[in-house]
């Protein structure tokens, strides 16, 4: 560092600052799960830009912050939204608020889905419950230039046909954008006609070109694992394989040591990885 | 290389406190060498020496007057430059928005000049440098702090029973990064300093304190006090394929062993001079329109450290004793480039149950040697 | 003409498709083409387990009736996979209802049959345990994912 004199640094900038910005809507797309759309509420002219799979701090007065990744289209500007599943105190904060409220913001933070590097390629997105939010973005960004890819797979489980996010753009995604969606629930009464059963068992049900095709993935840590020795087994290379971790992120910016996983920060060096980056920690119990 | 007077020692400190500096050094406090604020070489541990083994450290007196007749007490000097307990924000409800203050980034910082920093902190004070001041981010808090700080550092002229610096390569003899570094030379007749300059605000306090150039002879003195101190290291780190040991031994048995005895206590995290993580709590006045952010010392050994809205990642003794290490030994290097650990002895000296850090990676070698060889010859 | 159309299906089912010519004509003996409309069963708890079914097309509900709870759909068996290993199982009756949720293309297999051709070549009873084997590893290993309720909060 530069030996300067006393009292001779800059004003920092202060990482750790939230900006503001208020409700504008919020949809419930389940019981638990709602998403909200946020607009800028400060002085601030400069637009919220973010990377497909990146995460923002929300912070909610006197309640403290929560690490949520986004899940608006990063190429619409001005619709910043996260779907949130409605779990901890701030959660249900952010869960209860009205159009116009204004909460803090920081952000955004993280690794990216590797949009650029499915050029060409087939993509297969595989999500599990909630983890559907964070790529949906990789979707958006996949639709806006279709023909640079070749099939677009999304393989979505959730816990019963009531918790499964976003139905309506799913029914699109298939009609617009040739996405081949296969649907599965852990759960269902009669009314379900479609998949019953964990999503790795959906792989039996589509056929991949193994070195053509890019895979990510995100949801519950065990189903990360489960289908990824699936995508394994199919042949699809390691490197061509990316998944989304999740660890209690405290300050997204490296300082507070909470989210190691092994060596990598996920807060930093994630959320987003590349698996042969993990791989040797996958499987290994309470890392 | 200059000399400094015993009896000049006092002039360097109000030179310090002269330039608007907050002068700490060592000081004697509930039977323990810790540092605190000084004003004079009177507030110094003069004539007290530690002795240190795991699970162990008592205060004596020494034959002399010494100044820095001690190892490393208790505390490092991360509580001042990373403060346990800081204020980040403040926030004022207004209707339904808010005004949000970064106190971090606004407070006037205090100008802390450190007298007494060992090889060994400072080079902890390097590795918080990189976690602190990283590629992407930066924290105010301690930039501030870090950025006005005035170093001297003490060269260690005797070796605490828990010190195994020479094994990290970061010590006994301070290299680079003060302004001013000093090697206490006490007995027959003689107390002074030999005095280096590493810096341009070092040499600007050192035209105030009288000294006088110090012959071969004279450095020569303090250069064997040194080489001594290394010689007599109280423990050893074989540092090995230290990073290979730790990533390869993550199924190791031998931590359930280590877990047995872990109280969980969280003392080793509290007292190393490079754990850095925290944690941060939200609070509101009893009106509810005023709200605060602080951050706090947090360890990896708590129960809650590895929790997430519907679990833990991280719930057994055996996982977080297991992340500590690792970290501290492997990881680390991934991470920031050097190791987590600088060889001081704190958190074997600090544990309540005695574990020492090097055994346990000497043991955690030996069990990983052992089922290597089982494995060669087939058993 | 009909026995040939029949080993061309069983060929291209990944569940028998690589068995030998002795064994896949063994199956053919047993085996018919059948086929559900949505909403028909294709078996019902309690009944004589005397057959299976390879899925060629469509999609079945394992169903399970939980008492107040009524009917619960628990799994779906879809293309590639198999419905049915009670008719290898004494006393040899179904543990659940198997619904056509999607209309269902099959090759049903009589269970008795193939029972009297296991016992008689034990080698080709052991090649069905076997593949049967893999079947129930793999729903057992579903079923305790399932288990871990992985969506859930707590």
């Amino acid at each position: 560092m530069n030996q300067t004199a006393v009292g001779e640094v800059e004003k920092l900038v202060d990482p750790m600052l939230p900006q503001l910005m208020s409700i504008r809507k919020t949809v419930w797309e389940t019981d638990d799960t709602f998403t909200i759309q946020l607009e800028k509420a400060d002085h601030y002219d400069a637009e919220f830009t973010f990377l497909p799979g990146q995460f923002n701090m929300l912070y909610v007065f006197g309640m403290g912050e929560s690490a949520l990744s986004i899940s608006s289209d990063p190429l619409k500007p001005g619709t910043l939204a996260h779907t949130i599943h409605r779990v901890g105190t701030v959660t249900t904060a952010l869960s209860q608020m009205k159009r116009g409220d204004v909460i803090g913001v920081r952000g955004p933070y993280g690794t990216n889905w590797p949009i650029e590097k499915a050029n060409g390629l087939d993509v297969c997105i595989v999500a599990g419950g909630i983890g559907l939010a964070p790529l949906r973005p990789a979707l958006y960004s996949l639709f806006r230039r279709r023909r640079d890819y070749g099939r677009i797979l999304l393989l979505y489980g959730a816990r019963s046909p009531l918790d499964l996010l976003y139905r309506v753009e799913l029914e699109q995604w298939s009609k617009l954008y040739d996405v081949e969606v296969l649907v599965t629930v852990d759960r269902s009464d009669s009314t379900w006609k479609g998949y019953i059963g964990v999503v790795p068992s959906l792989f039996m049900y589509i056929k991949l070109d193994a070195r053509a095709t890019i895979a990510m993935v995100c949801g519950p840590e065990v189903m990360m694992q489960y289908t990824i020795a699936e995508i394994l087994r199919r042949g699809i290379p390691p490197e061509q394989i990316y998944l989304s971790m999740e660890r209690n992120m405290n300050c997204a910016v490296g300082f507070c040591g909470h989210c190691q996983y092994g060596p990598k920060f996920i807060c930093k060096d994630g959320p987003v990885f590349g698996y042969p980056h993990i791989s040797h920690l996958f499987e290994k119990k309470e890392i | 290389m200059f000399i400094i007077q015993r009896r000049d020692f006092d002039i360097l400190i109000s030179a310090l406190k002269q330039r608007g500096y907050t002068v700490v050094g060592p000081a004697v406090r509930d039977n323990a060498i810790v540092y605190d604020e000084v004003n004079s070489a009177s507030d110094f541990p003069v004539g007290w020496t530690d002795e240190q083994e795991k699970a162990t450290y008592r205060l004596k007196r020494r034959a002399d007057e010494a100044l820095f007749g001690y190892s490393v007490g208790p505390q490092s000097w991360k509580r001042f430059l990373f403060p346990s307990h800081v204020k980040l924000l403040s926030v004022v409800k207004k209707g339904k928005t808010m005004e949000i203050q970064s106190d971090a980034s606004n407070e006037k910082p205090p100008q802390y000049a450190f007298i007494g920093v060992r090889s060994c902190e400072l080079n902890a004070i390097v590795i918080q440098d990189k976690v602190f001041m990283n590629e992407q981010f930066s924290d105010p808090t301690y930039v501030l702090r870090r950025h006005n700080a005035f170093i001297v550092a003490v060269n260690c002229t005797q070796s605490g029973g828990t010190c195994f610096c020479v094994s990290m390569n970061t010590g006994p003899r301070v290299k680079g990064k003060f302004d001013l570094a000093l090697t206490e030379v006490v007995g027959n007749g003689v107390h002074h300093f030999v005095a280096e300059v590493g810096s341009d605000k070092g040499a600007e306090v050192m035209k105030e304190v009288p000294h006088k150039n110090a012959d071969a002879s004279g450095a020569g003195v303090a250069e064997k006090l040194v080489d001594a101190t290394a010689q007599h290291m109280g423990r050893t780190m074989n540092t090995d394929g230290i990073k290979e040991l730790l990533f390869n031994n993550i199924d190791s048995a031998h931590w359930d062993d280590v877990a047995r005895r872990c109280l969980m206590c969280a003392n080793c995290t509290m007292v190393c001079p490079t754990c850095f993580c925290s944690t941060v709590e939200d609070a509101t006045d009893l009106s509810g329109d005023y709200a605060e952010r602080w951050r706090r010392w947090d360890s990896c050994f708590t129960m809650d450290f590895g929790k997430v809205t519907g679990g833990n990642f991280r719930p057994s003794s055996k996982a977080r004793y297991r992340q500590w290490m690792t970290h501290k030994l492997a990881s680390w290097i991934n991470q920031f480039g050097a190791s987590g650990c600088v060889g001081c002895g704190r958190c074997i000296t600090w544990c309540p149950v005695g574990i020492d850090i090097t055994a346990e990676a000497e043991a955690l070698r030996k069990n990983s040697v052992r089922i290597e060889a089982e494995h060669s010859t087939g058993v | 003409m009909q026995k040939e159309d029949l080993t061309d299906v069983l060929r291209k089912h990944p569940f028998v498709g690589d068995l030998e010519k002795q064994y896949l004509q063994l199956l053919v003996g047993c085996a018919k083409n059948v086929h559900f409309q949505e909403g028909e069963y294709l078996c019902h708890e309690g009944e004589a387990a005397d057959s299976f079914f390879l899925i060629r097309t469509g999609r079945v509900a394992v169903e399970i009736h939980a008492g107040h709870k009524g009917k619960r759909r628990i799994q779906t068996v879809g293309p590639g996979e198999v419905l049915g290993w009670s008719w290898l199982i004494s006393p040899y009756r179904w543990h659940f209802d198997g619904c056509a949720v999607a209309e269902v293309r099959a090759l049903t297999l009589d269970g008795k049959c193939l029972r009297t051709k296991c016992d008689k070549d034990h080698d080709f009873g052991y090649e069905m345990l076997k593949r049967l084997s893999h079947v129930f590893q793999s729903r057992m290993e579903a079923t305790r994912l399932q288990l871990l309720d992985v969506y859930g909060t707590r």
